[in-house]
């Protein structure tokens, strides 16, 4: 077995050659993260199956004998569950976390590698339960993805008898995978950079996924502590969140428990999910507009700054789910001020973005369409938010259309495309190949209009108090005819662009195989993992030496420089030190 | 939720100062050069996993504060009926101070080198540790026996809950501890041996911290 030194860690990395201790029991962040890729990838074609049979139901109802009620409340639960949790958390986090951090910061790995394995050990074994609930007695819960009690853990709702408890405890166990590798991922950008790269001359992905982790290592304890009180209601008869109540003609053991307690609990870690999600993609998407559009990032340090600032304020915000729930209406007002209040930094983020690209040698590669059909959603669903962050406004909405069609597009479509984009963008150094570009266009523009033509018209069953989470809204009078053409109309494209992704999934197998080389650096990028001796990197990432940082990540089109990008780990000619730009 | 807000408080206010001491408003654009870092523990192993056990102790902090929100939150609801806690506890707490006062002697001779005084105090810390769940689980005991169960109040739930969770904590310790006191005896490299016990120290001294905290919140509730 090898081992290479290394002078600056006094510690040996290994480099194993069997099959199975290089792809499955492996140390390497960067296999680590491919299988976290893989899984979540994996699970979330599941999550988008259900999807695609709550749209068959809602579109045709009627017609598929095989969705009954208490499935398709299974369905909701578990696609939102997967699509927030084991997806886009473990994707944002897991997969470009892992993969990116050590790369982009010029470490040799994560600080702390086997445990950042084991984190994604662990994390299997949560799907691996959470698959489970569909197998057991009951199938899996059906209690919707906020698992509200009492109804979650009553008898009555589909699943009560064990998928709520697989459920509760696959989260209590991706929490700890979570925590595991949430503690690499911040020990590794703050003790592991290299020389030169301080925290200011860091990428914006680095910042967004650190920021993230920093969220998701304070907030996820809250789903932790209510999913422990709630399975201990469940289980042992505790009265954490159960009230005295009347369940089938005869009184339950539970007494004057508090179901408002649970969704404080559950919303203060589920408004900082929000951004667990979004910071992440904002940071990716600056880069990819960045490097794309060949200039530098608009006003780098208030990106920063806004990344921070939207992090500290996203823990303030949470009872803005809550505004039906019957608290007091003082705290409405002053959950709203907040929630408006956090549409500034945010906005800001937006104008940079936009601004990057103006005056910019912009390239309609494949990441930048993504990047800029983020733009285009994110606004879209931002600006919906506004909306709904205000309580009056939010009352009468709040059990509506209008709900989904705002948060799939800020939390669904947005941070989707963003993944679209930074996959395209990172996998010829995943991979060393380059995908096809014309399937990459066409999968971009299906994928970009095709989830428009979902989202957009829901927000006018919205208005028309079309409401959500119904399985069938036989007898509901004033629901006009039309809107039942519309749900049809919406369930074509969601079943469209669900297929549409099959384009996606060709183009990277294939491409894996007879892609073209890459070559190191196809973009002309300047951030340290476009310049690694090896590509795809090796385990070490770095040959003998660590790459030594000079300037920060975003030296494009520099005037007077004899190329229009510099790598961060250049080394400055005389003259630039003279007369820094 | 007023205790979760404060934790929060706390630590964004620490984030902020430690990003402001990072030269956050500085323009990195303006200038070259890798001479601008000034850190000298890239990539020290010391430093790294005293990062990481500062985060992950945030992290449980996080998870004490939402627990003990929850606890006030329950509390105000009329069907509370505050539990009487049993004397043990305070001998019990005796015992979790004596093991945080050897693993801090430890950590003195461990910045000494001096390995049969680390080898003593690393024994003392695990007894008076395990001494420490063993008298809680006796606690549990004598609730039961005295009919206060889990199920008959919130007030007796918490209790269980948190001197539970608290036991687990002190649980996870006591595995590192047993790695430490083996290389210890083994008389692996005393670098090593120390960082390890600079850890155990810090870990032990706050889950003593959280458990003054939790005694604290049920005698005066």
């Amino acid at each position: 077995m090898a081992y290479v030194a290394l002078a600056d860690r006094g510690q040996v990395l290994s480099h194993p050659h069997s099959f199975i201790t290089k792809y499955i029991y492996s140390q390497d962040h960067k296999v680590i993260a491919i299988q976290y890729f893989l899984t979540s990838i994996a699970v979330g074609v599941v999550a988008l199956i259900l999807s695609a049979m709550m749209r068959l139901q809602l579109g045709f109802p009627d017609t598929f004998s095989l969705i009954d009620p208490s499935q398709y409340y299974q369905f909701v639960t578990m696609h939102g569950m997967i699509m927030v949790i084991y997806l886009l958390t473990a994707l944002f986090l897991g997969g470009f976390g892992n993969y990116l951090i050590p790369l982009m910061v010029g470490a040799r790995d994560m600080v702390f590698p086997y445990m950042n394995m084991l984190s994604y050990w662990v994390y299997l074994l949560s799907v691996i339960i959470l698959m489970a609930s569909f197998f057991v007695t009951g199938g899996p819960t059906g209690a919707g993805w906020t698992l509200y009690p009492p109804q979650s853990i009553m008898f009555g709702t589909p699943g009560a008898e064990n998928g709520i408890v697989l459920m509760l405890l696959s989260l209590a166990v991706f929490i700890v995978a979570f925590t595991m590798g949430g503690l690499n991922y911040v020990t590794t950008v703050l003790q592991a950079r290299t020389r030169g790269m301080t925290l200011m001359r860091m990428p914006l992905s680095v910042w967004g996924i650190f920021t993230a982790t920093i969220l998701g290592l304070l907030a996820f304890p809250a789903l932790l502590v209510s999913a422990i009180m709630l399975l201990l209601d469940r289980l042992l008869g505790t009265s954490f969140f159960m009230p005295a109540m009347v369940s089938m003609g005869s009184q339950t053991d539970y007494d004057g428990g508090s179901p408002v307690l649970f969704q404080h609990l559950f919303w203060f870690f589920g408004h900082p999910e929000v951004y667990i999600v979004a910071l992440p993609a904002f940071g990716i998407v600056s880069d990819l507009l960045s490097v794309h559009a060949r200039k530098n990032i608009f006003g780098y340090r208030m990106m920063v700054w806004a990344i921070v600032v939207i992090g500290a304020l996203s823990f303030v915000v949470w009872a803005h789910h809550m505004y039906v729930s019957g608290m007091n209406p003082y705290f409405g007002f002053f959950f709203a001020t907040t929630t408006l209040i956090i549409a500034v930094p945010t906005a800001i983020k937006v104008y940079n973005w936009v601004l990057t690209l103006w005056r910019g040698n912009i390239h309609l590669t494949v990441p930048m369409l993504f990047a800029i059909g983020f733009i285009f959603t994110f606004i879209h669903g931002g600006l919906t938010g506004i909306f709904l962050g205000n309580v009056v406004v939010d009352l009468p909405l709040s059990d509506t259309y209008f709900v989904v069609a705002h948060f799939h597009m800020v939390m669904g479509v947005s941070p989707i495309l963003v993944v679209f984009g930074a996959l395209y963008h990172w996998y010829p150094k995943i991979t060393g190949k380059m995908w096809n570009a014309t399937l990459g266009k066409w999968h971009f523009w299906l994928t970009f209009l095709g989830t428009y033509s979902i989202y957009l018209p829901m927000h006018y069953l919205g208005f028309l108090g079309v409401p959500r989470r119904y399985y069938s809204f036989e007898g509901i009078e004033f629901i006009p005819e039309s809107a039942y053409a519309l749900n049809a109309g919406i369930t074509m494209s969601a079943l469209f662009v669900a297929v549409v992704q099959l384009i996606f999934f060709y183009n990277m197998i294939v491409s894996l195989f007879k892609g073209k080389p890459a070559g190191p650096n196809p973009w002309n990028a300047t951030t340290l993992e476009w310049q690694t001796p090896n590509t795809p990197p090796i385990h070490g990432n770095w040959g003998p030496e660590l790459p030594t940082v000079y300037r920060w990540a975003y030296a494009y089109s520099v005037p007077g420089a004899d190329k229009d990008f510099t790598a961060q780990n250049e080394p400055p000619n005389e003259q630039d030190v003279a007369n820094p730009t | 939720m007023i205790t979760i807000i404060l934790f929060i408080f706390v630590a964004v206010g620490v984030s902020f100062w430690w990003l402001w001491r990072q030269k956050i408003f500085s323009k990195p654009w303006t200038t070259e050069g890798a001479e601008i870092d000034l850190r000298d523990d890239i990539g020290n192993i010391g430093s790294s996993a005293k990062t990481a056990l500062f985060v992950f102790l945030a992290v449980v902090s996080s998870m004490f504060s939402l627990f003990i929100s929850a606890y006030f939150m329950r509390m105000e609801l009329n069907d509370w009926r505050p539990l009487n806690e049993p004397a043990l506890l305070w001998f019990n707490t005796l015992l979790l101070v004596l093991g945080s006062l050897s693993i801090q002697w430890c950590s003195r001779a461990a910045a000494k080198s001096d390995l049969t005084i680390i080898k003593y105090t690393l024994l003392a810390t695990g007894f008076f540790t395990g001494s420490f769940i063993f008298g809680q689980l006796v606690a549990w005991q004598q609730l039961v026996d005295a009919g206060y169960y889990l199920q008959s109040n919130p007030a007796n739930a918490f209790f269980y809950l948190f001197t539970g969770l608290h036991g687990i904590h002190l649980l996870g310790g006591l595995i590192v501890w047993l790695r430490t006191t083996i290389r210890a005896f083994a008389g692996s490299d005393v670098e090593q041996v120390r960082l390890s016990v600079e850890l155990c120290r810090t870990y032990w001294h706050f889950l003593l911290a959280v458990w003054i905290v939790l005694f604290g919140l049920f005698l005066s509730t």
